[in-house]
């Protein structure tokens, strides 16, 4: 039996939500928090979404999606387009194929495992900002940057696996 | 097992296919990225179209931010009522004897202005735009203005707050535009040390605190000293307030920002009629110019 064309759809709409989700956590990062000091330091939301739905449903968020989550955050954060949106790459491309190591892993398992991609992952930004700006960047801010994303990993992640329940769990 | 065999040879074929397309993909983000430090027209073109169609969005969410912001300022303003009223109150007689010495000065000023047949600035005019994009980033100081070229908003203009310079105009689009804080790695402001009339060049490096490069002659800054802007380069005009030196050490001079980051929400994009920090307008493509002679040689 073909399903009728609401299911599709309904289907068609659940499988946007991992992309959906991680554009507006790029969008929450924008937003304007008028907290002091916390606009040099504020956490890279979109690499967690990145990092998370690469792991539980790489087939909604697949490369080239991050990828393009990668240059949308590179747009509206002002950096050297390209940067973010290699780094998003190779995060989704990491995390992904070493799936099969997290399913069924302690949550502290994800978390070291997403300390350790993070590091990479903005390691590897400063290296190619301050490669294209010509000069070395002061590496503080990423490293606050990169301790503030660590810290919100597992709020992050509940949010996240209760999208997954409620959206995607029989699609 | 002919059938698994074909299934297998499927597999390897879109494993293959997966590989290639991730290798082109990162291939295509290095090219981005050589092609952007390249300054190529089409990567900015495409940048501000896509801030352009993100800004409706952006603006609607930072306004509830913007609200909440405001009744916890407000429960802060209250708790603190009586210290501030004292600290007003002190400022207030303190402004007071200024104010009487800027009458004086002023109207002497109008006197020798016009002994002097001086030609007065003139008035700028300006937009006032929403903040409605602040990434925090490591990697730079940037913020989204919910206003572009149709409000009238030009690259290399000056963007203050109140009467203090905050940043200028980096990008441009129909309806938002980015503004390149003077705390940015990019960010270069000709400045003057307004009590000894030093030059100096403000050079932003991402932290808080910019530094002076370029100090002409042999300086005598102190911890104190106010920083306003300098007329060269035709950038800023002269005089807006940027900060006050806040330490000297080993020949390092770095400079606290009279601009406070996150109470931003409304700035002055100004228009002084000066040629901005890009001070040429892109030359008109070939076939205009081609056109233009064309009509001047049949008139």
């Amino acid at each position: 039996m073909t399903p009728s064309i609401w299911v599709k759809m309904d289907t068609w709409v659940r499988h946007l939500v991992p992309f959906g989700v991680t554009f507006i956590l790029l969008l929450l990062t924008a937003v304007p928090t008028h907290l002091p000091g916390f606009s040099g330091i504020a956490p890279m939301l979109p690499l967690m979404g990145v990092y998370y739905w690469a792991i539980y449903r790489p087939d909604l968020l697949p490369a080239w999606l991050a990828f393009i989550i990668g240059l949308l955050y590179d747009i509206v954060s002002g950096t050297p387009l390209g940067v973010n949106a290699l780094v998003m790459l190779l995060v989704q491309g990491t995390a992904a194929s070493q799936r099969k190591f997290f399913l069924g892993k302690s949550f502290a398992v994800t978390w070291w495992a997403f300390g350790l991609l993070t590091a990479g992952a903005v390691g590897l930004a400063w290296l190619l900002v301050s490669l294209l700006l010509g000069r070395t960047l002061d590496p503080s801010p990423a490293l606050f940057e990169y301790l503030m994303t660590l810290c919100c990993f597992p709020v992050l992640t509940w949010v996240l696996s209760r999208t997954q329940m409620a959206f995607l769990k029989d699609v | 097992m002919k059938q698994s065999g074909a299934a297998g040879r499927l597999a390897t074929f879109r494993l293959l296919v997966q590989r290639f397309a991730f290798l082109s993909l990162i291939v295509a983000s290095v090219a981005l990225m050589i092609l952007g430090k390249a300054d190529i027209i089409l990567i900015e073109r495409t940048r501000a179209l896509v801030a352009d169609a993100l800004a409706p969005v952006l603006d609607a969410m930072s306004r509830p931010a913007a609200t909440v912001a405001m009744v916890t300022q407000n429960f802060h303003e209250l708790a603190n009522l009586r210290t501030e009223n004292a600290r007003l109150r002190e400022e207030n007689a303190r402004l007071m004897h200024w104010q009487t010495v800027a009458r004086r000065l002023e109207s002497e000023n109008v006197v020798l202005h016009e002994s002097l047949n001086v030609i007065p600035d003139p008035d700028p005019a300006f937009v006032t735009a929403r903040v409605i994009g602040d990434m925090g980033s490591a990697f730079g100081h940037s913020m989204l203005l919910g206003a572009g070229s149709k409000d009238g908003i030009r690259k290399g203009q000056a963007v203050l707050s109140g009467e203090i310079l905050v940043g200028h105009i980096a990008e441009v689009g129909l309806r938002s535009s980015r503004m390149l804080l003077i705390t940015d790695i990019n960010a270069r402001t000709p400045i003057l040390v307004e009590s000894t009339r030093t030059r100096a060049i403000l050079s932003g490096d991402n932290s808080g605190r910019p530094r002076l490069t370029y100090v002409a002659g042999s300086p005598n800054i102190a911890v104190g000293d106010r920083i306003i802007t300098a007329a060269s380069g035709g950038a800023f005009p002269p005089g807006l307030p940027i900060g006050v030196v806040s330490s000297v050490s080993d020949g390092v001079i770095r400079v606290d920002p009279f601009v406070q980051r996150h109470h931003l929400e409304f700035v002055s994009v100004v228009d002084f009629g000066l040629g901005g920090i890009i001070p040429f307008e892109r030359p008109p493509p070939p076939e205009r110019r081609r056109k233009s002679k064309d009509k001047e040689k049949e008139e």
